[in-house]
């Protein structure tokens, strides 16, 4: 069925198709740099698109990992974190952005640093369109509520720009979220 | 049927004078204002807002300070929303973790409007059907006394307990607003500096 539509749709094809080798490579990246800048606790509601960063900082004994029912409690472990001398950070999917807005008041009036990195949904080849509003409102909603907000739409590009990030959470008190372009993850696999 | 409830004043300033070292969070409103009437301290970290944070905030700080013993002080209406958060700290399994639910069944701090506590839901049975390593409902200051006691014993994971506290909005006893200062002379407290 999936084969089928694509053959008929070759720009589909090539949406889907494989990212190149460097790109498939940065979640491994992003785990270096992030446990570089002294990241040594995580909480995270699943997404496909953290698949790797997941597995990478449960298996890492020097890591404290927490599962979530709802992304805003990461905000409130953070800050309970930080408090305590550790550094954190928080992962989610844009649609968990907004479950968060009212709790991120916390590190933003508290000026506790944090990081988030959010996996895009509903921006770029999104086939299922109870994805689309969140995903068109993850930024404005960041940013109103007082985030700073980067964007990353290439591996090499989103190592970087998460390397700098975490600097500025923890060395600046600053309250940073990292969008990863759903360009960037590719299509859902069904 | 009324059933006897406590003064809270009274029942958080023997927790407190009994803490013995442990970190305290308190959750929005009554809470906040109850630490603060026992004695304001660094070792306090009072929230004014983000409702719902409460336990969690202890959460991080259990994990990242595991040998300190971390108390968090909220009430019902707080706690209820986050309730999922018993299944978070539950699977979390910290052994350094006491929540202490001051339940006046009532949303006290917004005109009293009875609260899901009073009617049936009981977060010491919902804690204890999550995995909690002890739950209790409390109803005097006798039990409050037990309990202190308790506390200072080691745990196997976290606990929870419900103070069955009086309906009533005493005089307010205001903690610092400034939310940096707080954060920082509690990071201060345990030997890290500020940013």
């Amino acid at each position: 069925m999936t084969a089928s539509v694509e053959a008929k749709h070759p720009q589909a094809a090539a949406l889907a198709a494989a990212p190149a080798a460097s790109e498939r490579q940065w979640p491994d990246q992003v785990y270096d740099v992030l446990k570089a800048a002294g990241i040594s606790h995580m909480s995270y509601v699943p997404d496909a698109g953290h698949t790797t960063l997941i597995r990478l900082f449960s298996e890492d004994p020097e890591v404290v990992t927490n599962v979530l029912t709802t992304e805003e409690e990461g905000i409130a472990i953070a800050a309970g974190s930080w408090l305590g001398g550790k550094r954190s950070v928080v992962l989610m999917q844009s649609s968990g952005v907004g479950n968060c807005i009212n709790m991120l008041s916390l590190p933003v009036q508290a000026r506790f640093p944090l990081l988030v990195l959010v996996t895009m949904r509903g921006e770029w080849a999104e086939f299922n369109p109870w994805q689309v509003p969140m995903g068109q409102a993850t930024e404005a909603s960041l940013k109103a509520i007082g985030l700073r907000v980067l964007r990353a739409e290439t591996g090499p590009d989103l190592v970087e720009t998460v390397a700098q990030a975490a600097l500025m959470a923890f060395d600046a008190d600053q309250q940073i979220a990292v969008l990863i372009g759903q360009r960037l993850l590719g299509k859902k696999k069904w | 049927m009324n059933l006897p409830t406590m003064d809270r004043r009274v029942t958080v300033k023997k927790l407190l004078d009994a803490r013995d070292g442990a970190l305290v969070v308190t959750g929005l409103g009554s809470p906040s204002y109850d630490v603060h009437a026992a004695g304001d301290r660094n070792d306090n970290y009072y929230l004014w807002g983000a409702m719902g944070g409460a336990a969690l905030i202890g959460l991080g700080l259990a994990q990242a300070q595991p040998d300190k013993r971390v108390m968090v002080i909220t009430g019902d209406g707080e706690q209820l929303m986050a309730f999922g958060s018993l299944a978070t700290i539950s699977v979390a399994r910290p052994k350094n973790l006491d929540l202490i639910v001051l339940d006046n069944q009532h949303f006290g701090e917004t005109g009293m409007q009875s609260s899901h506590t009073g009617k049936g839901i009981g977060f010491d049975k919902v804690a204890a059907a999550c995995g909690f390593s002890k739950t209790a409902e409390l109803r005097s200051l006798e039990e409050v006394d037990t309990l202190c006691e308790e506390l200072c014993r080691p745990a196997d994971g976290p606990r929870l307990f419900v103070l069955k506290i009086t309906a009533e909005n005493l005089p307010r006893s205001l903690p610092p607003r400034d939310a940096v200062e707080v954060k920082n002379r509690f990071r201060a407290h345990l030997g890290f500096a500020t940013c």
